[in-house]
């Protein structure tokens, strides 16, 4: 099923820089594990929706609540609000400037 | 004073009647600490300043005749993925090994706004991903119950401090049963409350349609006394439900004579250790004498649910975890020449075997050409495992079933194989991939003298009904927590 191209390929979409010990037991264990995940295709599933999350529908605050309604939506006013200090933001920074995180150079010539 | 004995209740009575301060509770919780948890392993962190200052705190209250708040003196510990302002928060991780969180999470905050002492962070598996703490980045905590095993996972530290009795109470989180199945190894109580009964706002983030914030005691009562505190909306939560919440004491005493209990066969099949099996059977039959109704039942999609999570989970993993990348916090790898290779050595050096096999399988099966045969679908299973506790609690108040299918295993015994160790949380996932409640209570032994859980389901929101049917059980076998 999963081969050696594609543990590369996903490898590279995570941002992992596996080594070649790691390659190797990966491809088995991804084997082992979607094989396993395969048995979901026992069901049909056809006309059932799929859910997201449990908390995905509006509140009935006060009325009968069920199943998943006792749920509130996340909106709140549009109004600013004092969010992270920038020092304390900066605090755990690996390299900084004091003003920006420091990285690498981005772009490759 | 033996601070064995100690409940939640207990010791902020103690400290209310003076009959000691809350300052000579933190140096006794601390001693003991300091003799018995390096055989243990639980603790990451000691948080000793802010102990100290929050016992002051209590004891300057309770000089002066102040009213005390509700959980004034009673020292607990907190599991590591909950951020803790000015403290190392490093979700068991390498990664975050030098993380100092400049905030506080939404339950450490109410915590302590009620007086309560967190004693430390707790040690915990990498990322809340494994089912033994043996995944930690650190070290693994053994079960204080017998040390050559495992205390179960992923609040395997949590877990541990309550039955060792180096704290009185904790937290913990519970993904895929992460609560329930250390509470069950450890033979104390777990509670994980209905999605969206307890703010999210802090918890380091694993898979966030899963993850539950819960509490962990020395019985029912103490755990619903946590529970208590925990709850309620919270804005900085955008899932966090707007439900009241009730007075959990009030309802715990309240008789069960009359309440129907499903059994649901799928619980109870070939795989179920036979003393677990008769432990949990010996349960039902205490809520038979009260005068419960046993009701036998199905949810006939059970089977699905280890596939359904593994895929779910991992999926949610592997975008909540793409944030550690070494450029805002945590450790940094420093050979990389580019933006990209930085990621990539820094992830790679920072996250153990357990994390990058989650994200490598949830970055699959989100990928383009996957995401409809894997993800989708595991998102439809889901709803179908959803509708059989729907079905199921027309017909009955709540579900009886063992939190696990084996007490717990050894150190290292399932660790080469990720499946088998998958397998230890068929009986919890279920309430995750649903959202209900579930409790887990002490329910007998086995004969080498290994805990084993009993786990209580419950309708959304319905943690009163968890607990009452809990106390219940708790009280028939007498098997509160020896200290």
């Amino acid at each position: 099923m999963v081969t050696d191209k594609d543990v590369s390929y996903v490898a590279d979409l995570a941002h992992l820089e596996l080594t070649e010990d790691e390659r190797v037991r990966m491809l088995k264990d991804l084997n082992s594990i979607l094989g396993y995940i395969d048995r979901l295709n026992e069901l049909d599933t056809a006309n059932v929706e799929p859910m997201a999350q449990v908390a995905s529908r509006p509140p009935r605050r006060g009325g009968e609540t069920s199943g998943t309604e006792g749920y509130a939506y996340a909106m709140r006013a549009d109004e600013p609000r004092p969010s992270l200090p920038h020092e304390e933001a900066m605090r755990n920074a690996p390299v900084s400037d004091g003003v920006f995180f420091k990285v690498p150079k981005v772009i490759e010539r | 004073m033996n601070i064995d004995l100690l409940t939640v209740d207990s010791a902020r009575t103690a400290v209310l009647e003076k009959q000691t301060t809350a300052t000579a509770l933190v140096d006794a919780f601390y001693k003991k600490i300091d003799t018995e948890d390096a055989a243990i392993g639980a603790y990451l962190t000691l948080c000793k300043e802010r102990a100290y200052q929050q016992a002051a705190r209590v004891d300057a209250l309770a000089d002066k005749g102040d009213a005390l708040p509700p959980l004034a003196g009673v020292p607990i510990a907190v599991k590591d993925v909950f951020a803790t302002n000015g403290v190392r928060t490093t979700a068991g991780s390498k990664i975050l090994a030098n993380f100092i969180s400049p905030y506080n999470a939404t339950v450490v905050a109410r915590l302590e706004a009620a007086g309560a002492i967190i004693l430390g962070k707790t040690n915990c598996d990498e990322f809340a991903m494994g089912s033994s703490n043996e995944n930690s980045g650190f070290h693994p905590v053994h079960n204080p119950r017998d040390r050559s095993r495992v205390p179960g996972g992923s609040s395997g530290g949590s877990a541990a401090v309550v039955a060792a009795g180096t704290a009185v109470a904790s937290i913990g989180s519970d993904t895929g049963g992460s609560i329930r199945q250390p509470a069950a190894f450890c033979g104390v109580v777990g509670l994980k409350p209905t999605y969206g009964r307890v703010s999210r706002y802090g918890l380091i983030a694993f898979a966030s349609s899963l993850d539950h914030v819960g509490p962990f005691g020395k019985s029912v009562k103490d755990t619903a006394l946590m529970l208590q505190y925990m709850a309620g909306r919270e804005p900085l939560d955008s899932t966090s439900a707007d439900v009241p919440v009730p007075n959990y004491l009030d309802q715990i005493e309240k008789p069960v004579r009359g309440l129907r209990i499903g059994v649901p066969e799928e619980y109870f099949g070939e795989g179920l250790d036979p003393e677990v099996r008769s432990a949990i059977e010996a349960g039902i039959q205490e809520l038979a004498k009260a005068g419960c109704e046993i009701v036998p039942i199905s949810l006939p999609n059970t089977k699905y649910a280890i596939p359904t999570y593994y895929v779910v989970a991992t999926a949610e993993a592997s975008s909540n975890l793409a944030r550690y990348d070494g450029v805002r916090y945590g450790v940094r790898a420093t050979d990389g020449k580019t933006l990209a290779e930085m990621y990539r050595r820094t992830r790679d050096a920072g996250f153990g075997a357990e994390v990058k096999r989650r994200i490598m399988l949830g970055t699959y099966v989100l990928s383009a050409g996957y995401y409809d045969a894997y993800y989708l679908k595991a998102q439809r299973v889901r709803r179908l495992l959803a509708s059989d506790f729907d079905q199921a609690f027309a017909k009955v108040d709540a579900i009886v079933t063992p939190t696990t299918p084996t007490p717990a295993f050894k150190l290292g015994e399932k660790t080469d194989d990720p499946l088998a160790m998958y397998l230890a949380d068929i009986f919890t996932v279920t309430a995750n991939l649903a959202g209900i409640p579930g409790i887990s209570i002490p329910c007998g032994k086995s004969k080498e003298g290994l805990p084993i859980g009993m786990q209580i389901l419950g309708k959304y929101f319905d943690e009163p009904m968890v607990l009452r049917v809990g106390h219940v059980v708790e009280h028939a076998l007498a098997g509160t927590v020896e200290g």
